[in-house]
């Protein structure tokens, strides 16, 4: 297991997550140590284990195509922080030509 | 003291069907209690005592028609904030969700309605389940009712201060690592985590999908089942709700009397075990052989892999469940964005706390590429190896008992680590990661009148005898009597 310094600026990319500088350095020393911490499940031999997502075995729950009940439009947008003719407004995501 | 605040929801139900109290008299009450206490514990997030009292005087209605609708009908139950309640706010303790307002009913919240429990408050909670202490909430600390100046744990430490307080005789938490046994353990009620698919997460807001469940707290074992029995059963809108025949968890309690063989891990009295909680569960292991069931040493030594294990998989699973908090849809965004992208960074930036934003960037590194197969994968397979120990050892076993937590509660600022603040999860975790029913009873108190909590584990879906166990021990024991004197 790669116990390498977290490249946290990458991570925190990846999150899409602005942290300052502090944070930076806070979490970077912290998750540091969290990562030093669980390097010890390098000692056990996991090989032919198969992983486990769930606690049981799971099945596909599959409906019929069939229309029901589901939320209007004015309760779907109740927690929008801004919204205009039922729809959600964002920043513009295209550049001028 | 109000006499109905000191009665549990079994003395409640049996007094409303009598009509010797009416549910409005028993909704005032409580929410008089809370009006009370409620500076110094701090449970709640909020609370709206006229959408209460309506509840209750519709239920008054429907028992004066003859249609009360079961043995809940006209008690109250407060629910964590992280559990979806109709026109009512949600926000999972987090300025993310400050302004949230729920549109539909979770599952828990539908069957609740529908068998007339009144439903009382919004529950503090750590910032979206992820603490053990509710200091990580944005809006507040929550208290322990035993003594003020401690934590009531975590994440779901309002649910528990709350009952703990009288402030409501039962409420619901969740529990993705101990969220609900935790706190109980430290503020001296019952807490149960079922067998994960017991319950539906319909309505819950996700932290860690494959760990989290959701579950009952009281003052007695026969009030947990009474709410257990009200929110299990299948789900067509959690793909994970399992289909299974529910017992008759009240039943339970007296028609199973075992007698249960009884394991004690060799691991469960290892370093770092506070020696007055040890002395109060080798008490409750002597209370058990006395009683003449069989007492037996069990042996789970991948427990020392739980905690790290745990710490790659939930934080693995939050960092993609709370991609869905953008900015853009339901939640915080941010006014100083400069575009459509940044909108997402200081959205998140401004909108998460600082454990919220540990466990995102951890579980976003152990799931990036080129680490995936060394944290995440490596953890899924010893999370198989820690269920497979349990599964053997319930071959020989029905239950297994250990201490809920190493120390009782602690006091709030203690513990600013979070690793340190990890490892108090050492003795629930592994339960959340082997999918098994958990169950934390009290056991006594610390010289410092803090109270003890003892855990007892299940076989899968095996609730009405874990109930059973834990019944068992708590009326053999004057402490469960025992109040918090506020």
């Amino acid at each position: 297991m790669p116990s390498e310094k977290i490249d946290i600026d990458y991570v925190a990319r990846l999150a899409r997550i602005d942290l300052t500088e502090e944070e930076k350095v806070t979490f970077a020393e912290q998750l540091g140590n969290i990562l030093a911490y669980v390097d010890k499940l390098n000692q056990v031999d996991v090989s032919g284990v198969e992983p486990m997502a769930h606690a049981f075995a799971l099945e596909n729950v599959l409906d019929d195509d069939e229309p029901g009940p589901a939320l209007t439009v004015k309760d779907a947008l109740r927690n929008a922080p801004a919204q205009r003719d039922n729809q959600i407004v964002v920043p513009k995501v295209v550049e001028d030509a | 003291m109000s006499d109905i605040i000191q009665k549990t929801a079994a003395e409640l139900s049996q007094a409303l069907a009598a009509k010797t109290v009416s549910a409005v008299e028993v909704a005032q009450a409580f929410i008089a209690r809370t009006e009370a206490v409620e500076d110094r514990v701090k449970a709640f997030n909020s609370r709206d005592a006229e959408w209460t009292l309506a509840q209750a005087k519709a239920s008054d209605e429907r028992r004066a028609a003859g249609d009360a609708a079961g043995p809940l009908d006209g008690v109250p139950v407060a629910l964590k904030d992280i559990l979806a309640v109709k026109d009512q706010p949600l926000t999972c303790s987090s300025r993310m969700l400050e302004n949230f307002v729920s549109p539909y009913d979770a599952h828990v919240t539908e069957l609740l309605k529908a068998q007339g429990a009144v439903l009382w408050g919004r529950l503090n909670m750590d910032e979206f389940a992820m603490g053990s202490s509710t200091e990580n909430s944005a809006f507040h600390t929550s208290r322990n009712p035993w003594n003020t100046d401690c934590v009531p744990g975590g994440s779901s430490g309002g649910s528990a201060a709350c009952v703990a307080a009288l402030e409501a005789p039962l409420s619901i938490g969740s529990d993705t690592g101990g969220s609900i046994r935790q706190p109980a353990a430290f503020c001296g009620v019952v807490g149960l985590k079922p067998t994960y698919g017991l319950v539906s997460r319909y309505g819950l807001a996700a932290f860690a999908s494959s760990l989290d469940q959701i579950g009952p707290f009281a003052r007695t074992v026969e009030d947990a089942a009474l709410l257990l029995q009200a929110i299990a059963g299948h789900d067509r809108r959690d793909s994970t709700s399992y289909k299974t025949k529910l017992p008759d968890y009240r039943a339970a309690l007296t028609e199973k009397e075992g007698p249960w063989t009884i394991g004690v891990p060799r691991e469960c009295f290892a370093e770092g075990l506070d020696p007055e909680i040890k002395a109060a569960v080798q008490d409750a292991i002597a209370f058990y052989e006395k009683d003449g069931h069989t007492v037996q040493e069990v042996s789970l030594p991948m427990t020392e892999y739980a905690i790290p294990t745990y710490y790659i998989l939930a934080t693995a699973e939050a960092s993609s469940n709370l991609a869905r908090y953008d900015g853009i849809r339901y939640t915080h965004r941010s006014k100083n964005a400069a575009d459509a992208v940044d909108l997402y960074f200081k959205s998140r930036a401004e909108g998460f706390g600082p454990e919220v934003k540990r466990r995102i960037i951890l579980g976003t590194y152990v799931l990036s590429s080129g680490y995936y197969d060394a944290y995440y994968l490596r953890a899924q397979k010893i999370r198989t190896l820690i269920r497979q120990e349990f599964m053997q050892a319930f071959e020989s076993v029905d239950t297994i008992l250990t201490p809920t937590t190493p120390t009782p509660s602690f006091q709030v600022g203690a513990k600013e680590d979070p690793l340190a603040m990890y490892l108090n999860d050492i003795y629930t975790i592994n339960v959340n990661l082997a999918g098994l029913p958990g169950i934390s009873v009290p056991c006594g108190f610390t010289s410092s009148k803090l109270p003890i909590g003892l855990q007892l584990i299940g076989k899968p879906f095996a609730e009405d005898e874990l109930l059973a166990v834990a019944h068992r021990y708590e009326q053999a024991h004057g402490w469960k009597d025992a109040v918090a004197q506020l």
